[in-house]
């Protein structure tokens, strides 16, 4: 007992962690994916807000519109888009995996590349088209 | 994944064992390809439900109150938005447990936050249903 009682104080030798590894393009991506996924759960109160909003009455309607609307609703609803668009790209990826194909490193490369980019160019369309939507509306 | 059942190589009593086994057994968490099986089905489904959605929703970009409620009445926008709340939680509760579960390892902390991420994903849902119900039979 008295033993257990010592070792337990003793730190136990670690296997090198993250921050040994220079980043690579699939870790960062794999990183993204669990990070966005997390984001997204957190933001489905978003769409909570804006359905119990537009259920409510026209008041409180304008009244979330109104702080949605706002630089920092927009910037947050611009993230928002992101990773969801970068987590539905990333899980397609890995869906792919999950058959089996794709795992030799020049496929995995283009397919974590392949990711942020589409991610990123994808949200910057969205954006323009919901700007001029709005604009033209 | 193209896996042959073959049986393991070894002492007579292990070798007529096929993977079978472990198969019925349904592995140490008991659930089998449960987790595994159900996010790729949400997966997917989410995928396709959310370009449907968010076509409609990127549309409604700071429409007015009228109009995001005669949206929201009509089936095109409030059935694949609610089958999305249906597959969504589902997919991030598995998510979020999967996370829980690599990070906490007090037992105590874990079980309870398995609990809360169960109870935030049918707060989450069925208040989109409620609101989406609300406004589609609603006056």
């Amino acid at each position: 007992m008295a033993n257990a009682e010592t070792q337990r104080t003793k730190p136990r030798p670690l296997s090198p962690h993250l921050q040994i590894y220079s980043p690579l393009i699939n870790m960062v991506m794999s990183i993204l994916h669990r990070m966005t996924g997390a984001a997204l759960y957190v933001g489905t109160l978003l769409l909570v807000w804006w359905l119990i909003a537009a259920a409510t009455g026209p008041d409180y309607f304008a009244y979330v519109s109104g702080i949605m609307g706002s630089a920092l609703g927009l910037t947050v609803l611009f993230g928002f888009s992101w990773a969801l668009l970068h987590h539905m790209i990333g899980g397609i990826r890995h869906l792919i995996w999950d058959t089996g194909r794709g795992f030799d490193l020049a496929t995995v490369n283009t397919l974590s590349w392949g990711t942020i980019i589409l991610s990123l160019g994808l949200t910057v369309l969205l954006w323009i088209w919901a700007l001029a939507a709005k604009g033209g509306a | 994944m193209s896996t042959t059942l073959r049986p393991t190589p070894g002492p007579t009593e292990a070798r007529i064992r096929t993977p079978l086994a472990k198969a019925r057994g349904l592995g140490s968490a008991k659930s089998g390809t449960d987790h595994f099986w159900l996010q790729r089905m949400t997966a997917v489904a989410n995928t396709v439900l959310v370009v449907v959605v968010l076509v409609q929703i990127v549309r409604l970009a700071g429409a007015d109150y009228q109009t995001v409620r005669a949206a929201l009445k009509s089936p095109v926008l409030s059935l694949p938005l609610l089958l999305l709340v249906l597959s969504g939680v589902v997919h991030m509760r598995l998510g979020m447990q999967t996370i829980i579960e690599d990070y906490v390892h007090t037992e105590g902390r874990k079980v309870v936050l398995l609990m809360l991420n169960t109870f935030f994903a049918i707060l989450v849902g069925l208040t989109c249903v409620y609101a989406v119900a609300k406004i589609a039979f609603g006056a």
